[in-house]
């Protein structure tokens, strides 16, 4: 008899959504989807309020990358303003932003995704979860807590709030890093660098081998990527072009500014998230399985595919040892975590970067601003994806229109196709146990929604 | 003794639950003496049964539940009540909780504007929006969680911190009461106040507050709302410090917005604060605009709708 199954909530993942599975008569999947289960209106409510205040109030779209969301708006309200940040303002964002991202990969793979691994995707739910790894490897959950702490309040005790961060304001940063504050996060960030390492090692050798059949087929698709790359063509998080890449390879590289030509947005009456798509391929929007329509990934993994290079050298080894063995553009999906692993060891190594550089404390932070009308839009690579607030001001310097593009938003359409293809090939004649919905989740967690 | 311990995010952002794990090492320690039942952002128990085939929303029994964010939509009141049947005390984690937060500046709007814009932008196929089962409908407006259902402990913040999560939690595995703090921001605040000033006006933060070399303690800079930028502090509940007391947002030189709530729970920001820069002389119209002094508490009614002009 038909019926349908409901994976509500989705565990593990921010925020909220769900999977509604619909079997047919015989048993077999008909169709798979993923709902995002509630709507704030940010684009709505920040219309109206002070440009310059905003950045303080977009941080709440996620707790998890705020800093993303504080730093795209601070760009897009530079450009509403006119105002160009000194370098080492610019230096001071970019250092917060990159030390976020080592902080928020660390989080997902050890506190959120690694369960499915360490203790399997089988195993009862009350300790397939970081309180069932830290019961069974005390050491490793103290070392990574220890690690994962000692970033964050790198951030805290630097730039005052962690967690829904104040420092980046219009112009540039708010304070300026003194020799010996610049001199103390240096150490940190080289710890973490070889922590980074160790993870990433620990991961190739211990995590990963048991599923690499598993990689090779749960939640496979086939999609185009987006991400972002400096003019070298190497991965950048903080800024460069954007780079929209087909699943065979070839690619477009574009303005942020024009990000309007280039992406639209398909909706559907079961979701309250929108789904990006790739407009400017002109084919429109399908999710499906054989032959997708104008979806692209972001990301990790798309991230790692879309650029030619890493611009640090023990990530670009990991990249080239990455390639040699999957190819690029890459398209398994469990592989977005050991992508993610391979950022990890680029963000902290691009850190040391930024603070070995004496600019950093140069005391001039911040360019005076006046409020006036304009057009701005500020983009980063947030960990979940490209990153896109776009806003226009009035004469008061107030918003009049705002379009924001959420980096899991862009995945929202192969989520759902992953989710599909994973229910597919794992559901039959009715038969469904908790290992199989766990899979079936995650299809979704990799994407790290 | 081990406490169970129920947690649950509605119309939220997860810095609460992220401030939970911030504790450090101390986090470890909660887990020895908390046994978690359900925790979506950690934990893969289900609503409707681990195969999704039960009928009703389920979350086991626990003698401490921790909520965070508002109530929005019909899925939120359901778990938001469900919680309340099934905890022995329940916590509002976070000022989302507590009175709206940052989401509930949605309250100035109604749902028909809100929907029109998020499905309405320059980027999104234009073809209306219906919802469709399973999504919830929304609700006429974000409510704190005590517009529905009682709360036992206020725990305001965005997000709270972990100092006095931490504390809160030993405190109730223990049996104590726990304390948090009732002064004000600026009670709290190391920088120096000279009293009433000639000031007439406020200015955006479009440029930084004067402070003297980039070491200099914040003992030494001048307080913020004195050199004429809108500062929150005195409208605002202390604590976002946590035991180290100095207020965060100050300590990187930025003014407070009043994320910790009003002083008093049923304090109101904005009348607060008009009220507190008119008596100082501050002519409030050299604000932009007044909605924003209720960013973080617009639940409870304070925040609606403009009303609709009546067709003739």
């Amino acid at each position: 008899m038909a019926r349908e199954i409901h994976i509500q909530p989705i565990t593990r993942i921010e925020g909220h959504a769900s999977i509604q599975i619909q079997l047919d008569d015989a048993g077999e999947v008909r169709d798979a989807r993923v709902n995002i289960m509630s709507l704030r209106g940010f684009e709505k409510f920040i219309e109206g309020k002070p440009a310059e205040e905003v950045p303080r109030i977009v941080s709440r779209i996620c707790g998890i990358c705020p800093w993303m969301h504080h730093l795209a708006s601070n760009k897009a309200v530079d450009r509403c303003f006119g105002v160009t940040p000194p370098p080492a303002g610019r230096k001071l964002r970019e250092l917060m932003q990159t030390i976020a991202h080592a902080e928020d990969k660390l989080l997902h793979f050890f506190f959120l995704a690694a369960a499915d691994f360490v203790i399997g995707p089988d195993a009862d739910y009350a300790v397939r979860n970081v309180i069932g790894i830290a019961k069974a490897n005390p050491e490793l959950a103290q070392k990574v807590v220890q690690m994962r702490y000692k970033t964050k309040m790198i951030l805290e005790k630097f730039a005052g709030k962690a967690i829904h961060p104040v420092a980046g304001v219009v112009g540039g940063f708010a304070k300026p890093m003194t020799e010996e504050d610049r001199r103390e996060i240096l150490a940190q960030m080289r710890e973490l660098l070889d922590f980074a390492l160790f993870t990433l090692e620990f991961a190739k050798e211990k995590v990963f081998p048991p599923y690499l059949d598993a990689i090779q087929t749960l939640g496979v698709i086939r999609t185009g990527f987006m991400g972002t790359v400096d003019d070298d063509g190497a991965l950048n998080l903080y800024d460069g072009k954007i780079r929209l890449m087909k699943a065979d390879g070839s690619y477009t590289d574009f303005d942020a500014q024009d990000y309007t030509d280039y992406l639209g947005e398909h909706v559907e009456p079961y979701s309250y998230g929108k789904m990006p798509y790739a407009k400017a391929w002109n084919e429109g929007f399908s999710l499906d399985l054989e032959e997708p329509k104008g979806i692209y990934r972001v990301n990790t993994l798309a991230r790692i595919n879309v650029a030619d290079k890493m611009a640090t050298p023990r990530a670009q080894a990991e990249l080239e040892e990455f390639r040699e063995r999957f190819g690029r553009p890459a398209q398994a999906t469990l592989l977005y975590h050991w992508a993610r692993l391979i950022e990890e060891v680029y963000a902290c190594e691009h850190a040391i970067e930024l603070l070995e550089d004496p600019e950093i404390c140069s005391p001039e932070v911040r360019t005076p601003a006046e409020p006036k009308a304009g057009r701005g839009v500020g983009c980063v690579e947030a960990p979940r994806g490209t990153l896109i607030h776009d806003y226009s001001t009035d004469e008061n310097g107030c918003i009049t229109r705002a379009n924001l593009i959420v980096g899991t938003t862009h995945n929202i359409g192969p989520m759902n196709m992953s989710v599909k293809q994973a229910a597919k090939s794992l559901i039959h004649e009715g038969k469904v146990d908790e290992g199989m919905l766990n899979r079936i989740e995650m299809a979704v967690r990799a994407y790290d929604p | 003794m081990s406490v169970k311990v129920a947690s649950e995010w509605l119309n939220s952002c997860s810095g609460c639950e992220i401030s939970v794990v911030d504790m450090g090492e101390r986090l470890l320690d909660v887990l020895q003496m908390a046994e978690f039942v359900h925790i979506p952002a950690l934990m893969d128990h289900k609503y409707f049964g681990q195969l999704g085939d039960g009928r009703h929303l389920e979350i086991p029994e626990a003698d401490v539940g921790l909520i965070s964010g508002g109530i929005r939509n019909e899925e939120h009141l359901e778990v938001a009540k469900e919680m309340r049947a099934k905890c022995k005390v329940i916590i509002a984690l976070g000022t989302c909780a507590t009175h709206g937060g940052i989401p509930a500046l949605c309250n100035s709007y109604r749902n028909e504007e809100i929907l029109e814009r998020a499905f309405g932008t320059e980027t999104t196929d234009p073809n209306a929006f219906e919802p469709e089962e399973p999504l919830p409908h929304l609700l006429d407006a974000c409510h704190a969680l005590d517009e529905h259902i009682q709360v036992d402990l206020y725990m305001p913040g965005c997000p709270p911190h972990p100092d006095h999560v931490f504390s809160a939690l030993t405190a109730l595995v223990r049996g104590t009461a726990p304390e948090l703090p009732g002064k004000s921001v600026c009670d709290t605040c190391p920088t120096v106040r000279e009293g009433k000033g000639q000031l007439k006006a406020l200015r955006r933060f479009v440029q930084s507050p004067h402070y003297g070399a980039p070491d200099e303690p914040l003992e030494k800079m001048r307080c913020l709302l004195e050199q004429g930028f809108l500062c929150m502090g005195p409208v605002t509940r202390a604590g976002c410090g946590g035991d180290k007391v100095t207020p965060r947002c100050i300590s990187a030189r930025v003014p407070c917005r009043g994320c910790y709530g009003p002083v008093q729970h049923d304090g109101n920001q904005m009348v607060d604060m008009l009220n507190a820069l008119a008596s100082n002389g501050i002519d409030v119209r050299s604000l932009p605009e007044h909605v924003s002094l209720l960013r973080f508490s617009g639940a409870h009614r304070r925040l609606r709708p403009k009303r609709q002009r009546k067709e003739a």
